[in-house]
Parts: structure tokens; sequence; C-alpha cells
């Protein structure tokens, strides 16, 4: 066990380091900079939907508060530390409160996707209203449909002037994803991972082994909703400005289908899923020839259609039954699922 | 005087116009054995459900070691000591049978502690050869199996069975009467049955559920002879 994770450890730092210098002579590191926060985000809901089994349809409106939340208090504070770290906890702290109600009310499913599909357009409907200079947090009036520019952007910890951005964030985001790639892995290695696997797969035998599924859902649904604010952060970094959009129903449906489209239940899926749709789509809105949310929704049936599993979980079986065919030791296992992306 | 770990008192369960469970008083000693039969649809594991917390009673009372426990959840019920199978299989499916085994221990123990306890509980049930397989994969009786070892991994005091022997081969039984005889140094156990003869070789006191009343409660020769017994359950099966 210890032996495979500091391999996991290793491998993921070659990688992602070959990766972090190769991308940017193929791609804009503007370009890269997004793809790698919505990276983070899409491992935000692969992390308690793949493996925690919460489908939340929400995902968005935590990246949208993280980005406000930036927003607003760096506009307050003027330096970016401070900031970056409420966007998490606060955003965090939200989705505690939030879980709990829907968790310890026992909530359905379905009832779970209404909850934080209305939660979203809440948000949404809220802060587009607030155009009026009456809506002011401290110094930062919200700006309703206008969103909120001109706020202090990445710094270097304690140095106002010295400001992150270009290059320079796309480094320091992506090795934000490396680092949060990395603690997520050790999360699902420990025995808090490894309980909240097996409360995906049956919440009534873990609650009869005498585990409190909704206080562990709670505090999972809790740490997804922090990354997801992480990433909305950095993103409001990048695009110097917010807007209610960020907590847009088609941002949220978008999430959901990176995951499906990387594969659910793998750490590197929905990483790959986002970083490679949102590839496509910005590729596509750089024609007019065919409407892209036509070919998002293609993509998205394609998949559901020949690769159920997602493209990740995929290639990991594609691999397997090549290096299987020479250490023919084991028996086919057709019915394992992936778990480790 | 034995403690009563035990105890239930006017415990009713209606669904709707149905009272599945109609004023049950149930008393079990510590370490004691006892198998609940009755008819399909008689109300034992609505009667159990209640008892797991799984249910709440519409009427009556639930006490463990004598603390009321009427409504708790069944995680709080679990996390007293008390071991829980329900009659449907109830596992984790896509995981190997040794995290199976090793999450119920990890509830009670720390992680080297709950490894250790997995692998022995994984071997005095000859669930060897398997343990890295997915439940998914394994037969019915396997699984029951399996079950019973996530019971028994958890050192409980307390074990609830609701139809362990269901779809088992006869070596299956034979192995899961050794396990339960083991348990019951340490436990009290409850086990709902069909399967008369296996009623036959493990029970001493039995409690014949009918229309969701308890019937009778006696030794099981003579529960066995007794005629409005035979006539309600055991003249169709015996
Ligand atoms: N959730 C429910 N809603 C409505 N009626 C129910 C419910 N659960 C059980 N019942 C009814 O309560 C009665 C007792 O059912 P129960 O499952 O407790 O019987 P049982 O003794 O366990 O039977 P079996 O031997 O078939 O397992 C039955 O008439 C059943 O239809
Ligand atoms: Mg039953």
């Amino acid at each position: 066990m210890t032996r495979s994770a500091t391999r996991d450890v290793i491998m993921t730092l070659v990688v992602s380091a070959i990766l972090i210098a190769v991308m940017p002579m193929l791609v804009g590191t503007y370009t890269l900079t997004v793809l790698v926060i919505y990276g983070m985000l899409g491992l935000s809901l692969g992390l308690i939907w793949g493996f925690g089994g919460i489908l939340c349809f929400g995902q968005a409106a935590f990246f949208g508060l993280g980005a406000y939340i930036y927003a607003i208090s760096a506009i307050n504070i003027g330096e970016s530390t401070l900031p970056m770290i409420l966007a998490v906890a606060l955003t965090a702290g939200f989705a505690l409160l939030l879980g709990a109600m829907m968790f310890y009310g026992r909530l359905t499913d379905v009832y779970l996707g209404v909850i934080t599909l209305v939660v979203t357009l809440i948000l949404f409907k809220f802060i587009n209203t607030t155009a009026g200079p009456q809506y002011k947090i401290g110094d930062a009036r919200l700006g309703g449909f206008n969103g909120i520019p001109g706020f202090q952007t990445l710094n270097v910890p304690g140095d106002p002037g010295a400001y992150i951005w270009g290059d320079a964030l796309f480094y320091v985001c992506a090795v934000a994803l490396v680092i949060v790639f990395l603690l997520v892995t050790w999360l699902l290695r420990s025995s808090f991972g490894r309980i909240a696997v097996g409360i995906r797969e049956n919440e009534t035998r873990m609650a009869l082994m005498g585990y409190d599924v909704a206080a562990r859902k709670t505090v999972l649904f809790a740490i997804g909703a922090g990354i997801a604010g992480l990433a909305g952060a950095f993103f409001a970094n990048w695009a110097e400005i917010v807007t209610p959009t960020l907590f847009s129903l088609g941002q949220s449906a978008e999430i959901i289908i990176w995951c499906i489209v990387g594969g659910l239940g793998t750490r590197l899926g929905p990483i790959v899923g986002a970083a490679g749709l949102a590839y496509l789509k910005f590729m596509l809105g750089q024609q007019s020839m065919i409407d892209n949310t036509l070919i998002m929704g293609l993509v998205l049936v394609i998949f559901v259609l020949f690769l159920p599993r997602g493209l990740v979980p995929a290639i990991g079986s594609l691999w397997q039954a090549s290096v299987g065919r020479t250490a023919r030791r084991r028996p086919a296992r057709r019915m394992r699922r992936a778990r480790h992306g | 005087m034995a403690e009563t770990v035990l105890e239930t008192a006017g415990l009713t369960m209606r669904f709707g116009g149905v009272t599945a469970s109609d004023n049950v008083d149930f008393k079990l000693q510590s370490r004691e054995l006892r198998c609940l039969i009755g008819p399909n649809g008689a109300g034992k594991s609505t009667f159990f459900k209640c008892v797991t917390g799984l249910l709440t009673p519409s009427e009556g009372h639930v006490f463990m070691r004598g603390q009321e426990v009427t409504g708790w959840h069944p995680h709080q019920i679990a996390s007293l000591g008390v071991g829980i199978k329900t009659q449907t299989p109830n596992v984790m499916d896509a995981l190997s049978v040794h995290e199976n085994i090793w999450l119920a221990a990890r509830r009670f123990f720390d992680v080297a502690e709950a490894r250790a306890r997995a692998d022995d509980v994984i071997e005095r049930l000859a669930l060897g050869p398997i343990a890295r397989t997915d439940l998914g994969q394994l037969a019915h009786g396997e699984r029951q199996r399996v079950e019973l070892g996530l019971v028994a991994v958890a050192d409980p005091w307390l074990v609830l069975l609701d139809e362990p022997a269901a779809g088992m081969s006869a070596t299956d039984v034979d192995r899961m009467t050794t396990i339960i005889h083991e348990m019951t140094r340490s436990a009290a156990v409850v086990i709902v049955e069909h399967d008369m003869q296996f009623i036959r070789s493990i029970a001493e006191t039995v409690t014949v559920f009918h229309q969701g009343a308890v019937l009778m409660e006696d030794h099981v020769d003579r529960v066995m002879a007794d005629e409005t017994v035979r006539r309600v359950y055991l003249g169709k099966n015996a």
C-alpha cells in the first residue's frame, strides 16, 4: 500500500512536470490557465460524485461563490492572500451548512439534485438584481449583471505590487492543481476516503456498521465545494472580472458532462474531461460554421452510448488488456471497476 | 440472573391499515441464542427493523442494556456494538471482500488492528481465495458468508441476523453454525430463520410470530410439538 502510494506520487509529479513544461509550447498560457482551472473544477465534482456518490447539480454555485468572495474581499483588503483563503473557507463553510441541511434531512438523491439546482438558480437571480448602488459589501459594489471588475488580482504574498499574471499565473494554477490532486489522492487512500467509497456503494450497510453517513457526506460535500471555490478564485484572477454567468445552470451542466466524458470514479477523468471539452469549446468558438452546443451534445451522446464509463477508464482497460497479454496471470475481471484514475 | 441486553415493550408498527408488529414484548439475556420463526408476513423483519432503527415504531419502546434506544438511527444503534444482517443482502458490490470486511472493522478499531481482524475473519470464514474479488462477482451463498463476516469482525455483543442461511449450501450452513456458536461466547444472538433443519440444529428457545404478535415462546422441542404452531406454520413446511 505505502509503496504503491509513493510510486503514485512520483508518477504524478513526473507527469505533471512534463506537462507543465511541454504544454505552453503547444497552447498559449492564457488558454492553458483556464483549462487548468476548469480541470480543478471538474476534479471537485469528480471527488464528491465519483467517490462519494453525491450528484450535485450546483457545483457552479460554489465556483461562482469562490470567485465572488475573492473579488469582494480583494477589493476590501487590497492584497490577495487572505481573499484566496476566504474564497476556499467561506465556500466550504456555505456547503457545510447546505450539506448538513440536505444530508441530515435524509433527502433522497432526486431532491438533493433539485435543491442544489435551485440554490444555483437563486444565487444567479439574486446577483443579477444587485445592479443598484445600495448593494455594497464594504467598498465592493456587487454590480448586478455587470459583475465586479477592477479588484486586486493575485500578488506575491505580502507584496500587493508584485502581480502574478500571464505565464506566472499559469504556473501557479498548474502547481495548485497538482497539489489539490495529490491531496485528493491522499484523501481517497485514507480511511475517510475508503469509508466515503463504502457509503457510495451502500449507505444502509455503512449505517448498519455504525458510520454516521450524514456527517461524512456533509464533510465530503464541503471539501468538494472548497476545491470548487479555489477554482473560482483562480478564475476571478484569470478573467479579472466576475459576473453572474459563473452561477449559470449551463456551467453546472458542463461540469457534469466533463465528469461523464472523462470518467467517473477516477481522479484523472474529470480533469481530462474538463480540459479536453473546454479546449474543444474554445476551438469551436473560433469558427461559426457549426453551433458549438450542438457539438457538445453530440460528444456527450457518443460517450454515453459507446464509452459509458468515460475516457480515462476506457484507456485504462485498453492498457491493462495489452499489458495483460504479456503477463497472463490474473483471470479476466470484466466487472472490476477502475477505481484509481 | 443474567443481564437483559435487548428488551422491547409494547412494540407496535403500523403501515397504513396493516399492523405488521403488534404489541410485542420481547426479552433477551446476554449470550442467549434465540430463534424467531413464523410464516411469511408474520412481522419478523418488521420487528427487526424497529429494533435496529431502520424503522421508527408507531408505539412502544426498545431498550438495549437498559438504555432506551427507541427512535435512534441505525448508525447509533450499531455504534453501541450491535451487529446487524438484513434479510436482503446489504454489501458493497464494487468493493473486494477484504475491503468490505475491513470497513466494518475500521469503525471500531484503528487501521492496523482493522486489517489484522479482517484477515482473521477472512481466514475463519474460509474466504481467503476470494479475498480480493469484488462482491458483485460472488455467488449468493458467498455473499451471505461475507455479510456474516462483516458482522463478526466488529466484535458485537448483540447480533441480529435476518435469514442468514437463505440460499446457502449445506457446507456453508455448517460453517455458519460454527461461527454463530463462536459468537455466542461473547454475544447474544437473534436469528430469524425459515430452515427448520437449521433451527432444530441450533435453537434452544424459539419465539413464534404470527400476524405481528408473539404466538408462543418456549424451548424448541415444545414449540415444534405445539398444535397451534403446527397449524399456523409448520403444517405447510415441516
Ligand atoms: N414498508 C412497508 N409498507 C407496508 N407494509 C409493509 C412494509 N413492510 C412490511 N409490510 C407488511 O408487514 C407485514 C409483515 O412483513 P415482514 O416483512 O415483517 O414479514 P416477515 O415475517 O419478515 O416475512 P418473511 O418471512 O416473508 O420475511 C406484511 O404483511 C408486509 O406486507
Ligand atoms: Mg422477513
